[in-house]
Formats: C-alpha cells, sequence, structure tokens
C-alpha cells in the first residue's frame, strides 16, 4: 500500500507507530513487526531525506523494531517451561508502551474538549497586578555603560558655551553631594535627571555625577532602571535620618 | 441574615473575586454556616440554569466562580482581540499525562510519550499549568511535577477526580478503536 504520511504531524515514535497500525488494519496486540519495521524504516528514511529535524527517539524506535523483529525470526527455544516462552513475546513491552501512550493521547483529546476558560468559558477579567507594579518591581541594577550614556545624553544636551565669562562658578562635589542627599530626603527615590537642574552646565554636569557616584560607593544610594534602557533611579540604602548627615567640605579630596 | 440578602452578598461577592471562591471562604465571610451558603449558592446556580442567563455559577478550583456559558463564547470572544492560548498536541498529551500520573517525573513523561519534553514541561510551568511537587527520593533526585490550581481553572474542573476517566484500551474491541481513531484523522488534517 502506498505510504502517505505527513512526518511532521507525529508526536513522536508510538504516535508513528499507532498510525501505521491503524493504517496497516493491525491488531494492537498481534502487530507483524516486519511488515510494520518495513515501512517505519521507510518514513525513516524519507525523514532524513528531506532533511527533517527529527529527535533522536525515532532512531532508537528504529533500533527497538529491528531488535523485536530479529527475535520474531528466531525459532522459540525448546523451553523446559511454556509460560515462560510465552512471557517472553518480544513485542510485549513495545505493546505496552503503544496503549499506554494512547490511553494519555485519547485523555488529551477529551481534555480538548473541556469547557475551557477564555475560549469557551470566560470569567470576568482583572487588570493583572503586575500591570501596575511593573514600574516599581521590575527594577534592576544599572550598569557602568548604561550609566555613562546617561552621562553623555546629559552633556550633549547642555549648551555650547558661547559666552566668555571668566568667572567660573565654583561648584563643590561636597556641596552637589550634599543637595542629592537633600533632595532625596522624604522621598523613595530620584529620577537621574532630577539631581541636574533644567539646563546644566558641563561643569555641573561633571560634579553633579562625581557626586552620585561618590554617594554610591559610600553605599549611600543605589542606582536602579526599569528594564534596560529605562529610567535611572536613584535609591537611598540609608534610612531617613542617616541621610541628612552632613559632609565636610573637604572629606572627599575634591577642591 | 435571611435568605434574600444571603442569595444578595453571595452575588455580590462572586461577582467582584478574581478568583473562585471557596466555600469555607464565603462562610466565614458572611458569618454563615456552610450548608446555608451552599444552599443559596446552590439556589444562585439553578436560576441562572434554568432562566438560561448569561452567567452561570460552577464550581472550579475547588471554589465558585461566576463564568459565562461557552454558548455565549463567540460572542465574548469578540471583546478580546488576542486570540485564546491554544495547546500543541505535544503540549496537552504532555500536560494529560501529568494531570493523570502525578506525580511525575520528567523521565517517566519521556518515556510515555516515547520523546523528549524538556521544552513542553517548560512551557507548562511558565504558563504555571503545572508546577514542581518537590523531589523523588532516587538516585539524582528528579523533580516531580503536578498540575495546579491554575490547570483546574482552565479546564473548569472542581478537582483532579472530574478529570475525564481513562479508557483502557485493553477491553476495547479494535473496532471500537477505530471509531474513536476517525475523527482525529480529520481534525489533525487541518
Amino acid at each position: 500500500m502506498a505510504l502517505e504520511i505527513k512526518i511532521d504531524k507525529f508526536e513522536g515514535p508510538l504516535d508513528l507507530l499507532l498510525h501505521l497500525i491503524r493504517k496497516n488494519e493491525m491488531d494492537i496486540y498481534d502487530i507483524h513487526v516486519a511488515q510494520i519495521t518495513e515501512q517505519y524504516l521507510k518514513i525513516i528514511d524519507a525523514m532524513q531525506e528531506l532533511n527533517f529535524d527529527f529527535a533522536g527517539e525515532f532512531l532508537v524506535m528504529a533500533s527497538t523494531l529491528i531488535h523485536i523483529k530479529s527475535r520474531t525470526l528466531l525459532p522459540i527455544q525448546d523451553d523446559e517451561e511454556d509460560t515462560e516462552s510465552e512471557e517472553e513475546d518480544p513485542r510485549a513491552e513495545l505493546v505496552r508502551r503503544l496503549l499506554e501512550y494512547k490511553k494519555y493521547k485519547e485523555a488529551a483529546r477529551s481534555m480538548e474538549e473541556l469547557p475551557r476558560l477564555g475560549r469557551d468559558v470566560h470569567a470576568r477579567k482583572f487588570p493583572s497586578p503586575e500591570v501596575d507594579s511593573e514600574e516599581e518591581t521590575e527594577f534592576e541594577e544599572v550598569g557602568l555603560f548604561e550609566l555613562v550614556a546617561a552621562l553623555q545624553d546629559l552633556l550633549r544636551e547642555s549648551p555650547p558655551e558661547t559666552f566668555h565669562e571668566v568667572d567660573i562658578e565654583r561648584l563643590s562635589v561636597t556641596e552637589s553631594l550634599n543637595s542629592i542627599l537633600t533632595s532625596l530626603s522624604g522621598r523613595q527615590s530620584l529620577a537621574f535627571r532630577e539631581i541636574f537642574s533644567r539646563e546644566p552646565k558641563r561643569h555641573e554636569v561633571t560634579v553633579t555625577f562625581l557626586a552620585m557616584l561618590e554617594l554610591v560607593k559610600m553605599r549611600m544610594v543605589k542606582l536602579m532602571q526599569n528594564g534596560s534602557h529605562g529610567t535611572i533611579w536613584i535609591f537611598p540604602t540609608v534610612d531617613e535620618d542617616a541621610v541628612h548627615m552632613e559632609i565636610s567640605e573637604d572629606a572627599l579630596g575634591y577642591y | 441574615m435571611d435568605t434574600i440578602e444571603l442569595q444578595r452578598i453571595l452575588e455580590s461577592l462572586l461577582f467582584a473575586a478574581d478568583t473562585p471562591l471557596k466555600l469555607e471562604r464565603l462562610a466565614e465571610m458572611t458569618g454563615q454556616d456552610r450548608k446555608k451558603v451552599r444552599d443559596v449558592l446552590e439556589r444562585i446556580g439553578n436560576d441562572l440554569e434554568s432562566s438560561r442567563r448569561g452567567i452561570r455559577l460552577v464550581e472550579v478550583a475547588e471554589g465558585f466562580q461566576l463564568r459565562t456559558p461557552a454558548e455565549s463564547a463567540e460572542w465574548v470572544r469578540l471583546l478580546n482581540s488576542t486570540r485564546p492560548f491554544r495547546f500543541s498536541r505535544a503540549a496537552l498529551e504532555s500536560l494529560a499525562i501529568i494531570a493523570y500520573r502525578q506525580p511525575i517525573t520528567r523521565a517517566e513523561i519521556d518515556y510515555l510519550r516515547g520523546v523528549d519534553s524538556g521544552g513542553v514541561v517548560k512551557t507548562l510551568l511558565d504558563k504555571k499549568l503545572i508546577r514542581i511537587l518537590g523531589k523523588k527520593d532516587v538516585a539524582g533526585k528528579p523533580l516531580i511535577y503536578g498540575t495546579s490550581r491554575e490547570f483546574l481553572e482552565l479546564f473548569g474542573l472542581r478537582d483532579l477526580s472530574e478529570l475525564p476517566s481513562l479508557k483502557e484500551f485493553s477491553e476495547l474491541a479494535l473496532e471500537e478503536e477505530e471509531d474513536v481513531e476517525q475523527p482525529e484523522n480529520v481534525a489533525s488534517g487541518e
């Protein structure tokens, strides 16, 4: 008989065997191993020819079939005990597995028929709590490159220095550090941009950035981010009272 | 609290809840005994059923929930742009094996299906339909799996005893099997 089989439809070797048995109208308890093996191998060959990415289990089953076939071809030895030779039907294990598999295949089909939530029956929908809290919970630690990118963004935005004032405004890291701490007090977090003024000049960016890094180094704040490329947030890691401590001007060694 | 009042409160609770509510919980919330709550729930259920209403009271995952009947599915689906999650055959087969044979290890699932089930098991875990029950006390301490509450909710089952009964094929004649198999051919040929 012609074999027209769509190989990608089989969940595995057991599935394929069941199909062949049905197709050949065989009794599952009395499989003609030679015939089945021949067809099975043909399909395996076809699979290989098509470069079908099939599971190694198909090959294991092929060798099992060949093994069973060879055993059925061997003349049954004269056994002292008849019962033992009956137990040793080489097909028995395979039949057991086929029946067991068939059982669950059928069960899967009955489960498919059950009224399924979201398909056949519906319950009320509620916005999943994760959607709301995602912003708060899905923080990741900020990587160095993200931080550098954020700094570069800021620097790019800072206005080109067109005027020629010689009077440089003296900003200290310590001052800036204290001002970050002040902004942080009473708050749970600060967005990275919030510690800078609206249009920060280059030296302000540098000093404030340094101050922020100092705070991280001192483990007084930690930087977290919503997913990659998300907003960078500054969180205090110490309790409120400690945030209020003042750091003296020369403690950090910047001048 | 009279029955009418209890009925009103129970209906409100069922409507506002996002998961099936257990009988014990309903009894506790209303301060009524379970027997009375169960009676009223039954009445609510029967009322909805007999007057062919657009919501029904179902018992799932050992609790009670209001759901739309299957006859309305076509219309309810218009509300959602997303298509309902469809199971692959591999996923459904593995899920069936886990449901009926739990607690079960990966190796046992693989053996029953005759193929590696690692990917499918992971998907089912991700979808929270199965869960890890623990480790089997044999060499290698493999994980053992079972189905979850979400599984019962998805398939509308009160508990595992409501799973469709397994057919034992050793008792079936071949012709009968043929009959059973036939529709599958059509279905899988889509």
